[in-house]
């Protein structure tokens, strides 16, 4: 909506038609082509990691053997682990609206090393092929969490896998390295430290994470290839190893990586909560400590994954208390917000729907978090749906919801073009219903006690089942919807012009879809992000293109 | 980002930088960070020799007597000596003095090789005596609880540090390369500070596994 | 009221002392839990209403959170969590450490069935008979991988991991039947491995207890713990065992002929074995006794030396009534080999 009250048009040239040819997206070093390139992988393996979720759904209809065997049941959660947490999760955010939005946030051309973009990408999609042909090979059946000694003796196919995601962890490291110095040298004028965008300080904050976490999972994972290949027996008791040591190296990764996956959400919601109630943040500091301190406190919680693996009490305490810290950060960003709201101008759009379902259910995620904190409550349930229940509560109900709210919010940006509103509104509730749907009864599940990574279960437990495959047969028909209309807009969307949020955000300031450069000037942006108050700066209307 | 009366960028490739004085900053914030990365990449392995010493005090202890400190203690004058001398080629680029920085490396990349040389006779010696890691452990002379472990620790360490090295020699060799093919100058010289670093981190690691495999 | 949490939380009966506590905590977590959910949704609601957008480009005032606000968002989510965390950890650490005169029982979860045995001796498979209203101290191992000893009712769970010994503790509440399932995933039928822990008034305890150690018969449909020869064990080999059990033997060395850590205890009398030096020797009491004193002298080929020293750690007399176990562990035809369980052998590729 321009107010010159003329119908918005595409610019003539943006970074899609800038170069033609499949040889100039393979060899880009344009961080927006980067991005979407990234994306449309992502997206891939959404799909991937999808279809192992509803067959596992499927499977759990009947206590017994439903549509595979227990071989093929303990193999796809495996892989539904794998593909989600390290081919889409970790991923999604950064490397797709990271990649597109950072430099644009900062008023820059493009990334600090735009050809070291370019090879994590290549990074990923060779992590991503080695995964695959693990799968292809019948792939792994010992979970995600590759636990020892059952992940050292098995016969499935542990290697590739294992290899993989070591590939991919390198794509991971490398798109961190670029982002931190990205933000610390690149940003234009007026762009200090305190006026940095919420969403550039969640992808730092991730970061951060990725460059110090990801090596340490790198190493364990080559310790476990090794154990495999060559009998070394670092966690082996009858060498005099310690199977725990896997679990300690594994999880002070693994605690970190689940930051990781809802940082960045966190940043989209910062964003988009300011754009659709045009409100300054309630607090911007609260919102940046919060920020870096998931980052730095979530390095100190990995115990929490061992209250009941018979390591110290002492430590168990003492991991419980700092789980505490780190969920005080969650719950002081849901009360800013919150409080953002207040005496703003609420505009319910289909990304606006997003944030509110990511608030709603990252209230529950987090607080069943808190639950299994308590290091008594975590000995009934550890490992049980409950478990389930809490990160799929985090990982879907949050971070999906924030991927499907950035792709709704920034679509305009990345491609010039509206999506059906009505139909993106419609669809966002029905998945957040799906979702509740699917994942409320295995709270109840473990409480009653079904334990995890059960192919076959008492019948006491199915009826939650049957509840439960049901809302999840809602999320995927949703998913399916978003899919279709999505793919319909880029081609036959409504024109979307420059800012048809009327968001304040610097990168509303350039065109939709953005020049190569991104900025046809140099930019400097005197204001603060997110300002709303200010009445002599108008973005929204910007400058003649 | 600093004022516009600071240089253009000197490579082509970075025109995003804007400035000269940026691009430097970003290269070398850069390479810092991935450093930090290989910090955590040992210390994922510093953490399991810290546990098993713990738990195996006694066998830590005798296990020292069979390393062989002499080759060990002559690598750390090898690695050490070839970080000097990349250091005095980066310190010789910067004055200009290509032909003095690429003799530098080649020193230094002849070093390096000779630090693996004489790690591969060490390997030979523990492989003779079936001092091998994990499954494969058969030395008799020293067979206490845990005895195998420590040996796996060591190759494990050891190994993968070899492997850093190596990669540090190949980087060092195209550097120098490029050195002699006078792709460096005094005013842009960053990949070889660059792989100067890298060389260092690899030196600085080796400083940490000497004095906790052979001499504690 | 409890009764009635419960019900709608779908937790199952409280079977266990530790059971109560625990639910204690969990409904206070989740009564806290709604009560905010309830005040984040209204206040999100009339925001939503209240502050809908009326106009295009609206500008909005700047608002800042004050102070004293941001100090009660951190005050008081800060307080209850750490009172959860408190008061968690003191259930926490009243479960794992038991009371005096607890009840022992030995936990062995193999791929895939759960062993139990006590220290006089008696064993069963898949089923733990334990009196009721007596504290009971389990502790277990595993034979393989890592599996965790779960039983939902007590709300009760603990890993079982290989090479060591892990220990929890519960009283039974009330007679019945408590199912046990396996928590930690441990390959192809983990869903399967589960057992039941049977609770009993403490008179009928003791006559099964009595009733197991007269007659030496197999635990309920599984194959007998000790293959005897052709004498009944006598007493001094009932001691050898349990005093086996007490240090810990049992987490390395199986008595039916299993591969494991250490070699195996069935037919180990007499038996030839080849050294990692390469002698032969023949395992008599000299040098099943030397095994223990001084377990690095002489190694079995094909395992490692992680045997601890027992030097200053058994009486003669408990040397002596470990050997006599080992000399009754003599089967009366060849054993086939262990075939039928599936065994662990680390992947040789």
């Amino acid at each position: 909506m321009s107010q010159s009250g003329a119908e918005p048009v595409m610019p003539e040239r943006h970074y899609l038609n800038a170069e033609r040819g499949l040889w100039s997206w393979l060899t880009t070093h344009d961080h927006k082509r980067i991005g979407l390139m990234f994306l449309g992988l992502l997206l891939l393996m959404f799909l991937l990691g999808g279809v192992y979720a509803l067959a596992l759904r499927i499977e759990l209809l009947t206590p017994g053997e439903t549509i595979m065997s227990r071989l093929a049941y303990n193999r796809s959660f495996t892989l539904h682990g794998v593909v989600m947490v390290w081919l889409f999760l970790i991923p999604s955010i950064p490397s797709a609206f990271g990649n597109f939005l950072l430099p644009l946030m900062i008023g820059a051309k493009d990334v600090a090393f735009p050809r070291l973009n370019l090879a994590s990408l290549y990074l990923y999609v060779l992590g991503a092929a080695i995964t695959l042909w693990g799968i292809l090979q019948g792939g792994a059946d010992t979970g995600w969490t590759f636990y020892t000694p059952y992940s050292t003796a098995t016969g499935t196919a542990v290697l590739p896998v294992l290899l993989g995601v070591f590939v991919v962890g390198f794509s991971t490291i490398l798109t961190g390295v670029n982002f931190i110095t990205t933000v610390h040298t690149m940003r234009a004028p007026g762009v200090t430290w305190t006026k940095i965008p919420l969403f550039v300080w969640a992808i730092y904050g991730t970061s951060i994470i990725q460059v110090l976490a990801t090596p340490v999972l790198g190493m364990v994972l080559v310790l476990v290839m090794l154990e495999r290949l060559g009998g070394l027996g670092f966690f082996d008791p009858a060498r005099g190893g310690d199977p725990l040591l896997y679990q300690h190296l594994f999880w002070f990764y693994s605690h970190p990586a689940v930051y990781i996956m809802i940082l960045p959400g966190m940043g989209v919601i910062s964003e988009a909560v300011c754009a659709f109630t045009r409100k300054n943040p309630f607090s911007y500091r609260v919102l940046v400590v919060s920020t870096v301190g998931i980052a730095f406190v979530g390095f100190l919680t990995w115990g929490h994954h061992m209250f009941v693996s018979g390591a110290s009490t002492l430590g168990a305490g003492a991991f419980s208390v700092l789980s505490m810290l780190v969920a005080i950060f969650t719950a002081l960003k849901i009360f800013t917000w919150l409080g953002t709201m207040y005496r703003g101008s609420i505009w319910i759009t289909t990304p606006f729907v997003y944030v509110l379902g990511f608030i709603f259910l990252l209230f529950f995620g987090g607080m069943s978090g808190v639950a299994v904190a308590v290091t008594s409550a975590d000995i009934h349930w550890h490992d049980t749906y409950f478990v389930v229940a809490h990160f799929h509560f985090i990982m879907v109900g949050a971070s999906l919801m924030a991927f499907l709210g950035a792709l709704h919010y920034w679509f305009p940006k990345m491609f010039g073009r509206r999506y059906p509103e009505a139909l993106g509104i419609g669809t966002a509730v029905l998945i957040i219903f799906g979702f509740i749907a699917t994942f409320l009864p295995q709270f109840l599940l473990g409480n009653m006690g079904m334990p995890r990574r059960y192919a076959d279960y008492p019948e006491r437990f199915q009826p939650l089942h049957v509840a439960s495959t049901a809302g999840a047969s809602l999320l995927g028909f949703g998913f399916l919807i978003i899919a279709i209309y999505l793919i319909w807009s880029l081609r036959h969307g409504r024109v979307a012009g420059r800012n048809p949020w009327e968001s304040r955000g610097y990168e509303w300031t350039s065109e939709s879809p953005p020049p190569k450069s991104n900025f046809h000037e140099p930019p400097s942006f005197p204001y603060p992000p997110h300002d709303y108050a200010r009445p002599d700066v108008a973005p929204e209307v910007g400058r003649a293109a | 980002m600093q004022p516009e009366a600071s240089a253009r960028p000197v490579v082509p490739h970075a025109e995003h930088f804007g400035d000269e004085a940026s691009r430097q900053n970003a290269a070398h914030l850069g390479m810092w960070i991935f450093l930090a990365t290989e910090v955590l990449l040992f210390a994922a392995l510093f953490a399991p020799y810290a546990l098993y010493r713990l738990a195996y005090p006694e066998l830590f202890h005798q296990a020292r007597e069979h390393m062989d400190l002499t080759l060990g203690t002559i690598n750390t004058y090898v690695l050490v000596s070839s970080s000097v001398l990349v250091a005095l080629a980066v310190a010789s680029i910067r004055k200009g003095r290509e032909l003095v920085a690429s003799a530098l490396l080649v020193g230094a990349v002849v070093l390096g090789i000779t630090f693996l040389c004489i790690k591969g006779m060490e390997y030979a010696h523990h492989a003779k005596d079936k001092a091998l890691p994990g499954a494969h452990y058969a030395f008799h002379q020293f067979a206490v609880p845990g005895a195998s472990l420590y040996f796996t620790l060591y190759w494990i360490m050891t190994g993968v540090h070899a492997v850093h090295v190596t990669v540090g020699v190949g980087v060092l060799s195209v550097l120098c390369g490029q050195t002699l093919s006078g792709k460096f100058s005094a005013a842009y010289h960053t990949p070889l500070e660059l792989g100067g670093m890298y060389w260092h981190l690899v030196d600085i690691v080796w400083l940490f596994l000497w004095p906790l495999l052979y001499l504690s | 009221m409890s009764e009635l949490l419960r019900h709608l939380l779908f937790l199952p009966r409280a079977g266990s002392t530790l059971a109560d506590r625990v639910d204690g905590i969990h409904f206070f977590i989740i009564i806290i839990t709604f009560i905010v959910a309830v005040c984040i949704g209204l206040t999100g609601f009339v925001f939503l209403v209240r502050f809908r957008r009326q106009q295009a480009f609206a500008m909005t005032p700047h608002v800042q959170a004050p102070m004293w606000l941001e100090g009660l968002f951190i005050g008081v989510p800060l307080s209850f969590f750490l009172l959860w965390g408190v008061m968690g950890f003191r259930d926490f650490v009243w479960a794992k450490n038991p009371p005096a005169g607890a009840l022992d029982v030995y936990v062995t979860g193999k791929q895939w069935m759960w062993k139990f045995a006590y220290p006089d001796g008696i064993g069963s498979v898949g089923e733990l008979y334990v009196p009721m209203n007596k504290p009971v101290r389990v502790l277990i191992t595993s034979r393989d991988v890592v599996h965790s000893f779960y039983v939902p009712e007590f709300r009760l769970k603990q890993d079982a991991l290989p090479g060591r010994y892990t220990e929890m503790w519960f009283q039974v509440k009330r007679p019945g039947r408590y199912q046990v399932l396996c928590a930690e995933y441990c390959g192809l039928d983990h869903s399967h491995m589960r057992a039941e822990v049977v609770a009993l008034e403490p008179g009928d305890f003791e006559a099964w207890r009595a009733r197991q150690k007269s007659l030496p018969e197999p635990g309920p449909g599984e194959e007998p713990l000790v293959v005897s020869g052709a004498d009944a064990p006598g007493p001094l080999a009932e001691l050898g065992r349990a005093v086996a059990t007490r240090k810990g033997c049992f987490q390395c060395h199986t008595v039916d002929g299993t591969p494991h850590i250490g070699p195996t205890w069935l037919g180990l009398y007499q038996r030839e074995e080849s050294l990692q030096s390469g002698e032969r020797i023949r395992a008599d009491v000299a040098y099943l006794t030397e095994s223990m004193m001084d377990p690095a002298a002489k190694v079995v080929a094909g395992f490692n030396p992680v045997m601890p020293n027992f030097q200053g750690r058994l009486s003669p007399q408990e040397v002596a009534a470990i050997v006599e176990f080992i000399k009754s562990l003599r089967p009366e035809r060849p054993v086939p080999p262990a075939a039928q369980e599936p065994t662990y052998v680390p992947v040789r590729r």
